[in-house]
């Protein structure tokens, strides 16, 4: 494919030279040396921030910070834990991903091997137009619309998967306020990422692996699951992360929905439970100084969970690194 | 199991672009033949009708018949996954599936067709190797990745996997272009000896190696840019590189054009 190029025959004749500083050169070093410093002091800036508030707040708790349901730092002596929020953003951005991830990987595979041409821009075209709407958006949605209309989806899962408990609805009656239904409004709302993130992955995938597949006789499923899937692996892995990452944080759909109270439930249908960043934003703005604090204590966990989680799908993506396609 | 392949009237077209005009040859079964001409005659796309792989491309088409041993590939109700089955192919870049073992890369056509004991996998594999001239090389490593051989083991190992599933007819376009000397000298000795069991056609823009490798030779050439690819002879190759028939396979073998 390549041919070597013939030897230059006439060699530029050597000159001995200092190499020149030129100013353009020394201004763009200069803002790119600045940009990187500057990322590194504003993230040591909310490092220390957050975990200088967050542990005099702690210190001063009574209960146990990590499993105490209660958050009533305005008590004396204050009691505050994150054990309900803790697990309720974990469960509902768990139930987010169990929607969203095989639809998303569904619609990227959709638009990039089933749809003809013409459906597959309008239709990525939609997607873009759900990244595009606020998330307050989504919550007003989520309270007028879905929790009314997931009373009976609710009903039905109680009637035949109660059993499970985990589907159990002790009270049928009262309304979908739940982690549940929080995990599915997440689930569309982090859609658009993970599909389009996935679906610039796939197409990446070298047309000649898919070929490949297709000589040896694959069919157009197939081909899917020898080159393409395995190849976008580790991609489709990333967009989910950013997904969850978006899932963990999300604060005004959340709030908006979930009807909050200090109950640890096992049972995703009823209407208990909160998260970080709903908590943070329902307790904030009555909070003294010393409630603050205990906020800032809870997001600093938030943060931490979100590190755990990103550097999880790292290591997801490192260990594979040998067979991913990246050395092909 | 090597099959006699007939072309009549074959013409392949990219949308509204003819690709390539009118084809007519018959390889006979149990041969080497090379395509040679210039780049964009359309020896390739020749090559990738005859397993289907032309339709692949978005605006891909083809008119006309192949018939292999009386079967002609674009009759109604012919599924092209079936005839990619009994026509393999390699490729010009080597293209092991990259997140597969050496091994699993020889099985998955296998697999494909539903062979799952383990037996009869491990035997194919160690036949499909050994076939390939690759069995010693790798027989250690069977479990590594695919990824990590040298290009020319990459593509015999992609020779092993295209053998494994015992195609009648086994394409190469152009197979060791990205290959240094050593591995294609080792790919040409392995056309020689795959040829008493498939129908072998080989792309290839290496004289050279067109007279090495075929028995017979088709030449290609097309009148300007823009105009379709037409076959302009195919005959023995001794007789294309000694006294072929027609002046411009003379001007193109010599090195007067192209």
């Amino acid at each position: 494919m390549t041919t070597t190029a013939p030897p230059p025959t006439t060699p530029e004749p050597h000159r001995v030279a200092r190499t020149v500083s030129r100013p353009g050169d020394r201004i763009f070093a200069g803002m790119a040396r600045g940009s990187g410093i500057l990322l590194l002091i504003v993230m040591a800036a909310i490092a220390l921030f957050l975990t200088v508030r967050a542990v005099s707040a702690i210190s001063k708790d009574h209960g146990n910070f990590l499993t105490t349901f209660e958050w009533t730092p305005s008590l004396n002596p204050p009691v505050f834990g994150i054990a309900v929020l803790a697990y309720g953003t974990v469960v509902s951005s768990v139930i987010a991903m169990a929607i969203a991830v095989p639809i998303a990987i569904g619609i990227a595979l959709f638009i990039t091997h089933y749809a003809p041409r013409r459906l597959g821009g309008p239709i990525a075209y939609v997607i873009d137009l759900l990244a595009a709407v606020p998330s307050i958006v989504y919550g007003l949605w989520g309270a007028l619309f879905l929790v009314p209309h997931l009373r009976g989806v609710n009903l039905w899962l109680d009637d035949y998967f109660g059993w499970t408990y985990i589907f159990h609805k002790q009270d049928p009656n009262s309304a979908a306020r739940s982690l549940f239904t929080v995990g599915i409004l997440l689930a569309i709302m982090i859609l658009p990422i993970i599909t389009n993130v996935s679906r610039e992955v796939i197409n990446q995938v070298p047309k000649m692996h898919e070929e490949a597949a297709l000589a040896l006789g694959a069919t157009r499923w197939e081909v899917i699951r020898l080159s393409v899937l395995p190849f976008a692996r580790s991609g489709i892995i990333s967009a989910s992360m950013l997904g969850l990452g978006r899932a963990l944080g999300e604060t005004m759909a959340v709030a908006t929905v979930l009807s909050a109270s200090p109950v640890l439930s096992a049972r995703i249908l009823d209407p208990v439970g909160g998260t970080f960043s709903q908590n943070i934003v329902a307790k904030f703005g009555e909070a003294d100084d010393f409630g603050r604090d205990a906020l800032i204590a809870s997001g600093l966990v938030l943060f931490l969970i979100t590190l755990l989680v990103n550097g999880a799908a790292r290591m997801i993506i490192q260990r594979r690194k040998e067979y991913s396609g990246a050395n092909a | 199991m090597a099959k006699r392949i007939d072309i009549s009237g074959l013409s392949a077209y990219y949308s509204a672009f003819k690709a390539i005009d009118d084809i007519s040859m018959t390889i006979e079964p149990g041969s080497v033949t090379a395509f040679i001409g210039p780049s964009g005659c359309g020896k390739s796309t020749f090559l990738r009708t005859l397993n289907r792989m032309h339709e692949v491309t978005p605006g891909g088409r083809v008119e006309g018949k192949v018939l292999l041993d009386d079967e002609n590939l674009y009759g109604s109700g012919v599924d092209p996954v079936t005839v990619r089955r009994t026509v393999g192919m390699v490729f010009q870049r080597p293209n092991p599936f990259p997140t597969m073992s050496i091994y699993d890369n020889v099985a998955a056509g296998l697999k494909l067709n539903g062979v799952r004991r383990k037996n009869e996998l491990d035997a194919i594999v160690e036949k499909s190797l050994t076939g390939a001239n690759l069995w010693n090389e790798v027989k250690d490593r069977l479990n590594k990745p695919g990824s990590g051989l040298s290009g020319g083991q990459q593509q015999r190992l992609c020779i092993a996997r295209a053998i494994a599933v015992e195609p009648q007819v086994l394409l190469m376009d152009e197979p060791c272009s990205a290959l240094d000397p050593i591995s294609t000298l080792a790919i040409e000795d392995l056309i020689g000896e795959l040829k008493t069991r498939f129908t072998i056609v080989i792309v290839t823009h290496n004289m050279q190696q067109a007279a090495r490798v075929s028995d017979r030779t088709a030449f290609f050439n097309l009148s300007a840019v823009g105009q379709p690819g037409r076959l302009i002879e195919i005959d023995d190759t001794e007789r294309i590189f000694s006294n072929p028939s027609v002046q411009a396979t003379e001007d193109y073998i010599s090195g007067r054009f192209g």
